[in-house]
C-alpha cells in the first residue's frame, strides 16, 4: 500500500446508540494513489458516509474509531487539531451530498469562497476575490462576478453544487471526497455535475473519492471500485475488471437494480429482496447471506475474507463467487 | 420585500383599531361612573347629572367610543382631571425614561446572555454547561421585583454604593443619571438573560449540527469562525425574534421596576393613575402603551425580514 | 390505539435526557410542593396565630419561642401570614390557570380540528389580547374592576386564554393528521366523539405540563401586583404584599422581605421544574409552541 495517498487501514468505527453498539465500518482497507480514482458503492446505511467522515476526522463525538487513516505519509487519527484544520480544505477537500444544507444560508457565496481561500492561502482580499471568481466560472456558474454577492437560496440545486464543488477545489486539493454528490440534485443535472468533477479531477490532477449508491455513477468514472455492504468492503477491483467480471453476488444485486434515469433518485433497490441487517446485531456469517439467492452451507455461520481472485488486484469476500463470465 | 410590508401594515390596523376598543370597554368596565369618580364626596344626583351630561356619559356606548376615537384620530388623548395635564404631555415627558430602562436592561440581558449561550453551546453537555442552563433555568424562577429587593438590599443598604430611588435626566448629569439607572436596568436585565441565553444555546447548538457546520470543518476554518461566523449569524436572527418577544415583560418589568426605584417613567404614571385614580390618564397610557407595543414588534417583525436574506428576497 | 402512539413518540424522543432529569431535584420540587399545598390547606388547623392580629409593642420582633419567624412592621405573626400568604398564592395561581386552561383549550382544540373561518377568528382575537402587554392589562382591569381577590383570579385567568390556546391548538393539528384520528373519521365518528375520545385526552398531557407553567407564572404576576400594593386589598396577607412590606424595613429587618421571597421562589421554582420536566416527557419538539 506505500506509495498510496490515502490509505485507510483496519478502520473500525463503532457508535454507541441507545439500541447498543452500531459497527458503522467494520475493518475496512481502501487506498487511493495520487491522481487516482476510487469509487465507493454500498446502500444507503452501509457504512460509506461513515468511512468518509472517518477519513475527515469529522465523525460525531460520540463515535470511537480504531485503524490507521494515512493521509501523505501522516496517520490522521493521531494528527493534532490544529495539524488537521490545516489539511482540511487545503490538501483533502469534500462535497457533501445536500447542497441545500451544505452550504451556510446566511452568508454568501462569497464569503464562503473567500473564507476558505484566505484560511489556507496567502492572498489578499482582492486577489482571494479574483480567485473566487475565476473557481465559480470554472465550474461553470455563469456570470461568477455577480454571483460573489448572493446568497445560496438564490441558486438552483445544480448552481448550488457547483459552488460547493467550486469551494472544495478552491486551495487545489490532493483528494476530494464527494459524498453522494449528486443524488439531492435532479436526473438531469446529474450527469453535468459528475462530468464537471470528473473533468476537473483530470485537470487538477487530484485524487477522488466517489461515494454513491449507483454502481452507474463509478462505471466510466474511477479507477478503481470498493463495494460495501453492512459496514464491510465485500469486493474490490479495478473498475473494469470489475465490471468485466463481478465475483460477489451482492454487486450483481447493485447492478441489476441499477435504477434507470428516468427513475428518481433514492429508488429502493427492488431486485434485492430484504433489508441490510440490523447493524447493531452482527450476524455470525456473511451479512448478505439472509438475501443472497446463493446462499448456502457455511455462509450464515461463517465470515467470508475479502482475498484475491485470480487477479491480485480484483478482491472479494465471498465463499460462492459467481463463476467467470456471468456477470454484468 | 415592499409586499410583505405592506401586508404587514394592512394587519397593523385592524389590530389597533381592535386594541383601542379593548381599551375603551375596559374603562368602562367601571363600577358606577366616572363622574362619580370626579366629583369624589361632592356628588349629588344634580351635578353628577350635569357632569355626566358635560362629558357625554349619557350618551350610548358606541357613539361615546366613536367620539373618544375621533378625538384620539386628531391627538387629543384627553387630560387629567386631578393635574390637568394632557395624557400626550404626561406620556411623552416619560417615554424617555422608559426608554433609556429598557435599552439598558435589554443590553444588559444580551451582554450576558449571549456570550453564555455561545460558550454552552461550544461546550454542550460539559459541566460548565450544565451549570449555567441550571442557573438560568433558576432564574427564570425569581420575579423582578425579587432581584429588585435583593438588589437594593446589597448594593443600597449593605454597600450602599449606589441610590436605591430616584433620577436625574441624562441631559442635566449624565453621571448621575447613570448611576440612578445601574440598579434598575440591572434587575431588568436579570431577568433577561436566562430567557435570552436559553434560546440561543439551544439555537446555536442545532445550528452545530448542521451540514454546513461541517462542511466549515471540513474546510480548515479555525474554530472561532465557526463558531462566532457560522453559527452564530443564523442563530442572531432568532435574537432578533426574542428581543421581540421580551418587549411585552420588559414592559412589564419597567412599571414594576420604576415604581420600586422611584423613576419617572411610563410604569410609575400608570401606577400612580391607578393609586390617584386618575382615569383619563389610566385609560390614555394603556392605550399608547398597547399601540407602541404594538408597533414595536411591528418594527421587530421589520428588522427580522431585513437580517434574513431568505426572507428579503421573498423566498420565505 | 391513542396512548399507543404518545408513547411511540416518547421512544422517539431524546430518552437519555430523559432518564437523567427525573433526578432527585424533581422530587425535592415535588416534596416542596406537597409541603406548601399541606400548610396552606391545614393552616386553620395548624396551632398560629391569627396573621391579622397586630401588636404594636412586638414590632419587628426577633425570631422567638412564640414567633417562629418574629413578627413583620404591625406585629403580625411572620408565619401565620406567610402560610396564609402561601394559600392566596395558591388559590389565585391555581384558579387563574384553570380559567386558561379551560377556555383556551377548548378554543385552542376546536380551532386546531375544524380549522377554517373559525380558527382565523380565535387566533386573530388572541393576538388582539396578546397586543397588551401582559402586566398592564392585569393592572388596568383591576384598577377599573376594583381589588378583589375573585377580579383578580378572572383577568389573571383571561391573560393565560392565549397561551393555552396556543398549546392546545398546536398538539391538536398534529393530531388531526394522525392515522388514529383519520382511522375514526373514517369509520364515521362523529365530531363530538373525535374531540372528546381521541383529541382530548392526547391533547390533555401536553396541556397540563403547561398549566404548571402557568401556576408558576400566575404566581409570579399575582406577587408583583400584590407588591405594588394593587393585588389583594389589604388586610389579607399574600407574599407579594409581605415582600412589598418587608421593602420599607429592608435596613432594619431584611427577613420581613427575604423570607416571603424563599417561599415565593421555591414555590416557583417547584412548578417551573415539574412543568418542564412533564413538558419534556410530552412534548419530544422543544419549542414547537
Amino acid at each position: 500500500m506505500s506509495g498510496a495517498l490515502l490509505s485507510v487501514e483496519d478502520a473500525v468505527v463503532d457508535l454507541p446508540t441507545p439500541r447498543g453498539n452500531l459497527r458503522a465500518v467494520d475493518h475496512v482497507d481502501l487506498a487511493v494513489g495520487a491522481g487516482k480514482t476510487l469509487g465507493i458503492v454500498g446502500e444507503s446505511g452501509c457504512g460509506k458516509t461513515m468511512l468518509s467522515r472517518a477519513v475527515l476526522q469529522l465523525l460525531p463525538k460520540k463515535a470511537r474509531l480504531s485503524g490507521r487513516v494515512m493521509f501523505d505519509g501522516q496517520d490522521l487519527t493521531t494528527l493534532s487539531a490544529e495539524k488537521l484544520r490545516k489539511l482540511r480544505g487545503r490538501s483533502l477537500a469534500v462535497v457533501f451530498q445536500d447542497p441545500m444544507t451544505s452550504l451556510n444560508p446566511v452568508l454568501t457565496i462569497g464569503t464562503q469562497l473567500i473564507e476558505t481561500i484566505q484560511e489556507h492561502l496567502e492572498l489578499d482580499l482582492a486577489q482571494a476575490r479574483q480567485r473566487s471568481t475565476e473557481l465559480l466560472a470554472a465550474v461553470g456558474i455563469p456570470a461568477p462576478e455577480q454571483r460573489l454577492a448572493q446568497y445560496p437560496h438564490q441558486l438552483s440545486g445544480g448552481m448550488r453544487q457547483r459552488v460547493a464543488i467550486a469551494v472544495a477545489l478552491s486551495c487545489e486539493p490532493q483528494l476530494l471526497i464527494a459524498d453522494e454528490p449528486t443524488t439531492a440534485l435532479d436526473v438531469t443535472i446529474q450527469a453535468q455535475i459528475l462530468d464537471l468533477l470528473a473533468r476537473e479531477q483530470q485537470r487538477r490532477h487530484m485524487a477522488m473519492i466517489i461515494i454513491t449508491h449507483d454502481l452507474g455513477v463509478v462505471a466510466g468514472r474511477t479507477d478503481e471500485v470498493a463495494v460495501m455492504y453492512a459496514g464491510r468492503v465485500v469486493e474490490r477491483a479495478p473498475t473494469p475488471a470489475l465490471f468485466k467480471q463481478m465475483r460477489m453476488p451482492y454487486t450483481e444485486a447493485l447492478l441489476a437494480a441499477l435504477p434507470k434515469l428516468d427513475v428518481p433518485p433514492h429508488t429502493p433497490l427492488p431486485a434485492i429482496s430484504g433489508r441490510p441487517p440490523d447493524p447493531t446485531r452482527p450476524l455470525k456469517g456473511c451479512s448478505f447471506s439472509p438475501r443472497c439467492r446463493y446462499s448456502a452451507g457455511r455462509c450464515s455461520t461463517e465470515k467470508p475474507r475479502l482475498s484475491p481472485a485470480e487477479t491480485l488486484e480484483h478482491l472479494y469476500a465471498c465463499f460462492h463467487p459467481l463463476a467467470a463470465g456471468s456477470g454484468a | 420585500m415592499l409586499f410583505f410590508v405592506a401586508r404587514r401594515l394592512l394587519y397593523l390596523v385592524p389590530v389597533l383599531i381592535a386594541v383601542s376598543v379593548l381599551t375603551f370597554v375596559i374603562a368602562s368596565l367601571l363600577p358606577g361612573d366616572l363622574a362619580y369618580v370626579i366629583l369624589g364626596d361632592q356628588a349629588t344626583p344634580e351635578n353628577v347629572a350635569a357632569l355626566r351630561h358635560d362629558m357625554g356619559l349619557d350618551q350610548p356606548i358606541w357613539l361615546r367610543y366613536l367620539g373618544w376615537l375621533w378625538h384620539i384620530l386628531q391627538g387629543d388623548f384627553g387630560r387629567s382631571f386631578r393635574t390637568g395635564q394632557t395624557v400626550w404631555q404626561a406620556v411623552s415627558d416619560r417615554v424617555p425614561v422608559s426608554f433609556e430602562l429598557m435599552i439598558f436592561a435589554e443590553l444588559i440581558g444580551l451582554a450576558i446572555g449571549v456570550p453564555l449561550a455561545i460558550a454552552c453551546a461550544a461546550k454542550a453537555g460539559s459541566a460548565f454547561d450544565r451549570f449555567m442552563t441550571g442557573t438560568a433555568f433558576g432564574m427564570l424562577s425569581v420575579p423582578t421585583f425579587l432581584s429588585a429587593i435583593l438588589l437594593i438590599y446589597l448594593f443600597a443598604v449593605e454597600l450602599r454604593l449606589l441610590p436605591a430611588t430616584g433620577y436625574v435626566p441624562f441631559t442635566e448629569d449624565p453621571v448621575a443619571n447613570l448611576r440612578f439607572m445601574v440598579l434598575p436596568a440591572l434587575t431588568l436585565g436579570l431577568a433577561e438573560w436566562p430567557g435570552i441565553m436559553r434560546v440561543l444555546r439551544s439555537d446555536m447548538i442545532a445550528a452545530l449540527q448542521e451540514d454546513y457546520i461541517a462542511l466549515a470543518k471540513a474546510k480548515g476554518l479555525k474554530p472561532s469562525r465557526i463558531l462566532f461566523v457560522h453559527a452564530l449569524k443564523p442563530s442572531s436572527l432568532t435574537l432578533v425574534t426574542i428581543t421581540g418577544i421580551n418587549i411585552g415583560r420588559l414592559i412589564g418589568g419597567a412599571v414594576i421596576v420604576e415604581s420600586i426605584f422611584a423613576l419617572p417613567g411610563i410604569g410609575r404614571l400608570l401606577v400612580g393613575a391607578i393609586y390617584t385614580r386618575d382615569l383619563i390618564i389610566l385609560q390614555g397610557v394603556v392605550l399608547l402603551v398597547a399601540a407602541g407595543f404594538v408597533i414595536m414588534n411591528f418594527i421587530v417583525d421589520l428588522l427580522y425580514a431585513v437580517l434574513d436574506p431568505r426572507i428579503r428576497h421573498g423566498h420565505a | 390505539m391513542a396512548t399507543l402512539e404518545l408513547s411511540l413518540d416518547e421512544t422517539e424522543a431524546a430518552p437519555v435526557q430523559r432518564r437523567r432529569r427525573l433526578g432527585t431535584l424533581f422530587w425535592c420540587a415535588i416534596g416542596w410542593t406537597v409541603l406548601v399545598f399541606a400548610v396552606a390547606i391545614f393552616a386553620d388547623l395548624l396551632p398560629l396565630p391569627s396573621p391579622t392580629d397586630m401588636d404594636m409593642l412586638e414590632r419587628r420582633a426577633p425570631i422567638s419561642a412564640e414567633h417562629w419567624l418574629g413578627t413583620d412592621g404591625l406585629g403580625r405573626d411572620e408565619l401565620a401570614r406567610l402560610i396564609y400568604g402561601a394559600r392566596i398564592s395558591l388559590i389565585v395561581g391555581l384558579c387563574a390557570p384553570m380559567i386558561g386552561v379551560t377556555i383556551g383549550g377548548a378554543l385552542g382544540i376546536l380551532a386546531g380540528y375544524f380549522r377554517g373561518r373559525f380558527e382565523s377568528f380565535v387566533v386573530g382575537s388572541m393576538d388582539v389580547l396578546l397586543a397588551f402587554p401582559p402586566l398592564i392589562l392585569a393592572l388596568a382591569v383591576t384598577a377599573y374592576l376594583g381589588q378583589s381577590i375573585f377580579n383578580l383570579t378572572c383577568i389573571l385567568g383571561v391573560l393565560g386564554i392565549p397561551a393555552f390556546m396556543r398549546v392546545a391548538r398546536a398538539a391538536t393539528l398534529t393530531l388531526a393528521r394522525r392515522e388514529f384520528v383519520i382511522a375514526a373519521q373514517a369509520l364515521g365518528a362523529t365530531h363530538a366523539h373525535i374531540l372528546l375520545r381521541e383529541l382530548l385526552p392526547n391533547v390533555l398531557l401536553p396541556l397540563i405540563a403547561f398549566f404548571l407553567l402557568g401556576v408558576a407564572v400566575t404566581i409570579v404576576v399575582e406577587g408583583s401586583l400584590s407588591f405594588l400594593g394593587l393585588g389583594v386589598p389589604p388586610p389579607i396577607s399574600s407574599w407579594g404584599s409581605m415582600i412589598g412590606e418587608g421593602r420599607e424595613s429592608l435596613d432594619v429587618a431584611p427577613r420581613l422581605a427575604f423570607i416571603p421571597a424563599i417561599a415565593m421562589f421555591l414555590t416557583v421554582l417547584s412548578f417551573n421544574l415539574i412543568g418542564d420536566t412533564m413538558r419534556a416527557l410530552t412534548d419530544p419538539r422543544q419549542g414547537a409552541l
